[in-house]
């Protein structure tokens, strides 16, 4: 059995994570739904679309979900794909579950409905800050292949809380991208390491961009949800606030920093290199009192 | 052009946006003719901020020229502005003036976090709507993915000035990307308005709510008046045909058992 969640396709996620035999799917395959741009492409579509959502439990407490399959045009929201997140996202403002989770996995806009795709982004973002404002915390895991990038790194850091995994990824424009525009010179994205300190789990966590760093199992992920769903949320303007100054003093402190590495030097990290070496829990101990939150 | 033209809210002709000798506006003359009872607005960098007025409402006003890139240091002022009119001046409504070319495509804003940077943008323009504070913005110049999602794609009303250039990404690059030809994708954005840059087309679709041209002091006295505080997009892109699936979903799930 295998029990890696960066492995796992995004019905394997939701079954490992949920209580067993709980989720019920909305729009399931069956239902044949999918997006009509890429038919007029000529492109291969999907039955869901690309994400699967539905209801649940975990450790009985009730929630929605939506789970994006990066095997299928590496998670990249298209217009259908987006309006089922916003519908479980709106049905969340409607039925109050105990939290909305959001299994991201993707590229950001769906280049083939590109209008369409940004657009639903778009609505993905409001809608998840409607289900805040509705006091229902929304909780994103990120940890699958294709990391998490474009606007659903947006939309993912408008969410109440990050889970993420040493493997996740998390930024806006994707190394290949910058690449293409500014030059290797400017980001190189064939050089992993690289890449891996620039939007990698473990900088993410220490720049304080994610509020959990698990290992990369499921049950990791799921003792995490289980603790954030008990959190609750803070949708409030001192809450916003406070990131404001927290914000503001990473651009102070880290604003000349040319790399991962000066970051965590100047975040009392002596030995930057040694970071990718350790194992989960090691990295957690040591990161107590040196990363910026 | 007629005098005192309301917004175009898609029942009427699309092809304002062909206007064949159209320019681009630069910051001043927009504020002048969304301000004409006067305005404070003064440029820092390629932020913009400031106050009008507009009939009886004063306006804050927030914004980006030069066709910028969107940073970190940007997105962060811009949210400082927000945050300042929401403790400040309640109710007050916020116009955001939308001149970007996009997100910042450095290393440095990547490492720095800039989607943390555009979210909290985006945070404090809802937490300012969920204030009572109206939330307009006009496209006046470009908007393009990442710098539009953050600010301007979070107001009631998305409005943009008929000759803006609106997209996510240029043709030749989207051809490299999805590895289907330019020549295919060109012909394709001819019908659909799925693929093609332009406000028009983000008009069908009801990314933006109209187009506004002619008195754009009444366009905006306008936009105040029937700012509404839902997401309306689903629904114009379906009145509008342009974008026929999304409500449809939208509506399928809330009534899925």
């Amino acid at each position: 059995m295998n029990h890696s969640y960066y492995e796992s396709s995004a019905r394997a996620r939701i079954a490992g994570l949920l209580d067993a035999g709980s989720f019920d799917e909305w729009l399931p395959a069956a239902e044949r739904l999918t997006s009509p741009h890429l038919a007029t492409l000529e492109q291969p579509a999907a039955f869901d679309d690309g994400v699967v959502i539905g209801r649940g439990s975990i450790a009985g407490k009730q929630i929605f979900i939506a789970a994006q399959e990066g095997g299928f045009m590496g998670g990249a929201v298209g217009e259908v794909h987006g309006a089922k997140i916003v519908g479980m996202l709106e049905r969340a403002v409607r039925d109050r579950p105990a939290a909305a989770l959001l299994l991201v996995e993707s590229g950001g806009v769906r280049l083939q409905e590109a209008n369409a795709g940004l657009i639903a982004v778009s609505e993905v973002m409001r809608a998840i800050l409607a289900v805040r404002a509705a006091g229902v915390p929304v909780i994103v895991a990120i940890g699958g292949q294709y990391g998490c990038f474009g606007g659903m790194g947006i939309a993912s850091r408008c969410a109440t809380t990050i889970i993420i995994s040493e493997e996740g990824r998390l930024g806006l424009s994707g190394p290949e991208v910058i690449e293409t525009v500014r030059g290797v010179e400017e980001y190189d994205s064939r050089d992993r390491a690289l890449v891996w300190r620039t939007v990698g789990g473990k900088h993410r966590y220490l720049l304080g961009e994610c509020d959990t760093i698990v290992a990369d199992s499921m049950e990791a992920f799921r003792q995490a949800i289980t603790a954030s769903i008990a959190k609750g949320d803070d949708w409030s303007l001192a809450a916003l606030e406070r990131e404001h100054r927290l914000l503001a003093d990473r651009v102070q402190r880290f604003g000349d920093c040319q790399d991962g590495r000066d970051i965590w030097r100047k975040l009392g990290w002596p030995d930057p290199d040694a970071i990718a070496m350790l194992d989960n829990d090691e990295f957690m101990a040591a990161a107590q009192g040196h990363r910026a939150k | 052009m007629p005098a005192n033209k309301k917004f175009n809210r898609g029942h009427g002709p699309l092809l304002h946006g062909f206007i064949e000798d159209a320019i681009f506006m630069e910051w001043k003359k927009v504020s002048d003719m969304l301000f004409p009872a006067g305005h404070d607005i003064e440029q820092d960098g390629d932020l913009l901020t400031g106050q009008g007025r507009c009939g009886k409402h004063t306006v804050a006003v927030i914004g980006t020229t030069n066709h910028t890139e969107v940073g970190v240091e940007l997105a962060l002022a811009m949210a400082a502005a927000v945050l300042e009119v929401i403790r400040n001046h309640p109710a007050r409504p916020i116009v955001f003036l939308v001149n970007t070319s996009g997100q910042r495509l450095r290393h440095r804003d990547e490492m720095l976090g800039l989607n943390g940077y555009m979210a909290h943008l985006a945070k404090c323009v809802e937490m300012a709507r969920r204030s009572g504070h109206a939330i307009i913005s006009l496209v006046y110049e470009q908007a393009l993915s990442g710098g539009f999602l953050a600010n301007g794609m979070m107001a009631d009303v998305c409005a943009a000035l008929p000759e803006a250039e609106i997209r996510v990404m240029g043709l030749p690059a989207m051809a490299r990307v999805t590895r289907i030809s330019e020549e295919r994708l060109t012909e394709l954005s001819k019908t659909s308005p799925v693929f093609a840059p332009g406000a028009k087309n983000y008009l069908q679709m009801g990314g933006l709510a109209g187009l506004w041209e002619g008195d754009l002091s009444a366009c905006l006295a306008d936009a105040l008046e029937h700012a509404d505080a839902s997401d309306q997009r689903r629904k114009l892109g379906l009145e509008r045909g342009g974008r026929l699936f999304a409500e449809p979903v939208v509506k399928r799930v809330l009534a899925s058992a």
